[in-house]
């Protein structure tokens, strides 16, 4: 196997929030102890419900924010925030908001060509033109797009953009927020198209964060399942999707909504809601919810075990 | 006799650059006990033809009917103030984002007993025994104390039942769920889905489920209503729908679904949805779907008869009927 392209290793991201003058500040752990490796080429799909750390992790891994602990190391160079400068360009994200994420006072020739002025000095205006042009060509933009604004297009076509602009700096990692969450049906298909043809032509790896698991069960090639801050199942898609072994990824793909009316099946009934981040229960963080869950569950915290396919639980279903 | 039965609605919004028709001539038939979906992307008008029905759309909007009666009255000839003791009380709604449609300056108890108030004329004991009841029935942990709880204190899920128990405090024999899951963690929108089925089951009322999810559809709608570009493309029971649709965009609209993917590649539906100054003079889907032909690109199309789905087409899936 070739050498991982992005490698994480027990990142995890603290916030301390309030405390005033004299209290104490609360910790809120975003996220806790997140290992993983992904090849060149390939889509590691990180799932789970809001408040389980995905974006949070989106941010550590494209340096917006450093690791409280851990470390994470882009084609084996480690990086530090003295680094950072250097390593940005390897990694871009895509935000899922196309509305929110474009300045609506930029022309599109100004949003792509903006990180090429910043961090490719060395390039004639000429030379930063014909890449615009080239990349807006790769995406599916058409050249008489170049001079307007981001108000005149749809929210498919900005995705377009944004993913355009991710690709200025050749970046060997894309982050993908929930890229297709905020577009309709007929335009999703679009840009899952699109995403995949870019990383077959440009050699891309993804790190693709997404809630939506029929989505992710096509576009990933491996999936990590997190639930408040910590990753409870990771493996290959067909062991995690076929064979669930964590209780919680059972009921996650059995709460999904099947697009067949024929298949009516059994689902898991959750009850309660995910815990604040505040106090996270010192056991397993899914106990409170879990059928299954035992003393040992609520005392002691499941490491994250096994080999290829791993799972954080005592007791893992059969698979 | 059909509960609701709206005939050729339309709705056209005055812009500042002129009018444009959000809803274009669509026909809704609710039995009692009926849940219908109306599936729809956005722009598709499908919540702006039951805000029309609610009577919630800003003076901008213009409202034509043949027909809109609930329960044999006619909604068109009526008075604003006896069409608002249907409104909230027969014909109850809710909304996309739980957290933004409730007042966060009252409590949750507040607004639970304002409709019981107002419709019903409940006193203060009768209604509070009545918001009791009703937060247990949606799933709300220790009722008497959320009852004085402020919107802010509650999660989405939380806020959705809320929302939930307010719509149907006063028995309402219509509920309009518009997108009620949409900002929901699929686990809690199990939830969610679950309860709104329950309830439905238990006091049949009928239910109309605006979305565009289509495994929302499959598992909870008896009846599917497509709408694009504000008209009503195609309806038909749940199973034939997906098994067999009868018009071309539904078609090209599931076979895009990931789920349904055979290829590595997915099936798209090239082009986007027609805005106010690209409508075409044929069928609206014409410059997006394969199908299409001169006759197409210049006529609009005949309502097919049911058994092609009252598919808005030419060439109806599965041949002419």
């Amino acid at each position: 196997m070739t050498a991982p392209v992005l490698m994480a290793e027990g990142l995890s991201r603290v916030y301390e929030i309030g405390g005033g003058l004299f209290g104490k500040p609360r910790e809120i752990r975003a996220l806790s102890d997140v290992s993983f490796e992904i090849a060149r080429g390939r889509t590691l799909a990180v799932v789970g419900e809001s408040g389980c750390g995905k974006s949070t992790l989106a941010r550590v891994v494209t340096m917006i924010e450093p690791p409280s602990a851990g470390r994470f190391a882009i084609d084996g160079a480690e990086v530090t925030p003295a680094r950072w400068a250097g390593l940005r360009d390897a990694v871009q994200i895509v935000f899922q908001d196309p509305y929110g994420s474009l300045n609506p006072r930029q022309r599109i020739s100004a949003i792509l060509d903006e990180p090429l002025r910043i961090n490719r000095k060395a390039l004639s205006r000429a030379e930063r033109e014909a890449k615009v042009r080239e990349v807006m060509a790769l995406v599916g933009l058409r050249p008489e797009f170049h001079d307007r604004y981001p108000h005149m297009f749809s929210g498919g076509q900005r995705q377009r953009i944004a993913i355009a602009r991710a690709l200025m700096l050749e970046p060997r990692v894309l982050v993908l927020d929930e890229p297709v969450s905020a577009l309709d049906l007929s335009v999703q298909s679009q840009i899952l198209n699109l995403l995949m043809e870019l990383q077959e032509r440009l050699g891309l790896t993804y790190l693709f964060i997404s809630h939506d698991l029929s989505v992710v069960r096509h576009v990933c090639d491996e999936v990590m399942v997190m639930y408040l801050g910590r990753a409870v199942e990771t493996g290959a898609k067909a062991q995690v999707f076929d064979h669930p072994r964590h209780p919680y990824t059972r009921a996650l793909l059995s709460a999904t909504p099947l697009a067949d009316p024929a298949r009516r099946k059994e689902r898991i009934k959750l009850t309660g809601e995910l815990p604040s981040p505040l106090n996270i229960p010192a056991g397993c963080a899914f106990a409170a919810r879990c059928w299954k869950a035992a003393p040992r569950c609520r005392a002691e915290r499941p490491p994250l075990e096994g080999a290829g396919h791993r799972v954080a639980c005592f007791f893992p279903e059969a698979g | 006799m059909a509960l609701l039965s709206i005939r050729n609605l339309s709705v056209e919004f005055a812009t500042a650059s002129g009018s444009f028709r959000a809803v274009d001539a669509i026909d809704v038939t609710v039995d009692p006990g009926d849940i219908l979906a109306i599936v729809g992307e956005s722009g598709s008008g499908k919540s702006v033809s039951m805000l029309a029905l609610m009577g919630l759309l800003p003076w901008t909007a213009t409202v034509t009917a043949d027909e809109m009666r609930f329960d044999g009255q006619d909604l068109r000839a009526m008075s604003p103030r006896t069409r608002r003791r249907i409104i909230g009380k027969d014909i109850a709604m809710i909304f996309q984002e739980p957290m933004s449609s409730l007042n966060p300056c009252f409590t949750v108890g507040f607004q639970i007993k304002e409709g019981l108030k107002k419709h019903l004329g409940l006193d203060a004991r009768a209604r509070h025994a009545r918001a009791l009841e009703l937060m247990e029935m949606v799933g709300i942990p220790d009722p008497a104390r959320r009852l004085s709880a402020y919107p802010h204190q509650m999660s989405g899920g939380m806020s959705q039942r809320v929302m939930i128990a307010m719509a149907i405090a006063c028995r309402p024999r219509l509920l309009i769920a518009d997108e009620p899951t949409t900002a929901l963690d699929v686990t809690i929108q199990a939830q969610i889905l679950d309860l709104l089925t329950a309830l439905q089951a238990e006091t049949g009322m009928a239910l109309i489920l605006i979305t565009h999810d289509m495994g929302v559809v499959a598992e909870t709608a008896r009846r599917v209503s497509v709408q694009y570009a504000g008209q009503k493309v195609e309806e038909q029971p749940v199973g034939p729908l997906f098994a067999a649709p009868h018009h071309p965009y539904t078609s090209a609209l599931l076979a895009a679904l990931p789920e349904r993917a055979t290829t590595r590649l997915l099936p798209t539906i090239p082009g986007v949805v027609p805005g106010q100054f690209d409508r075409p003079p044929g069928c609206l889907f014409a410059p997006r779907c394969t199908f299409a032909d001169a006759t197409c690109q210049n006529t609009p199309p005949p309502v097919q008869p049911p058994a092609r789905g009252l598919a808005r087409c030419h060439y109806p899936l599965g041949g002419p009927a």
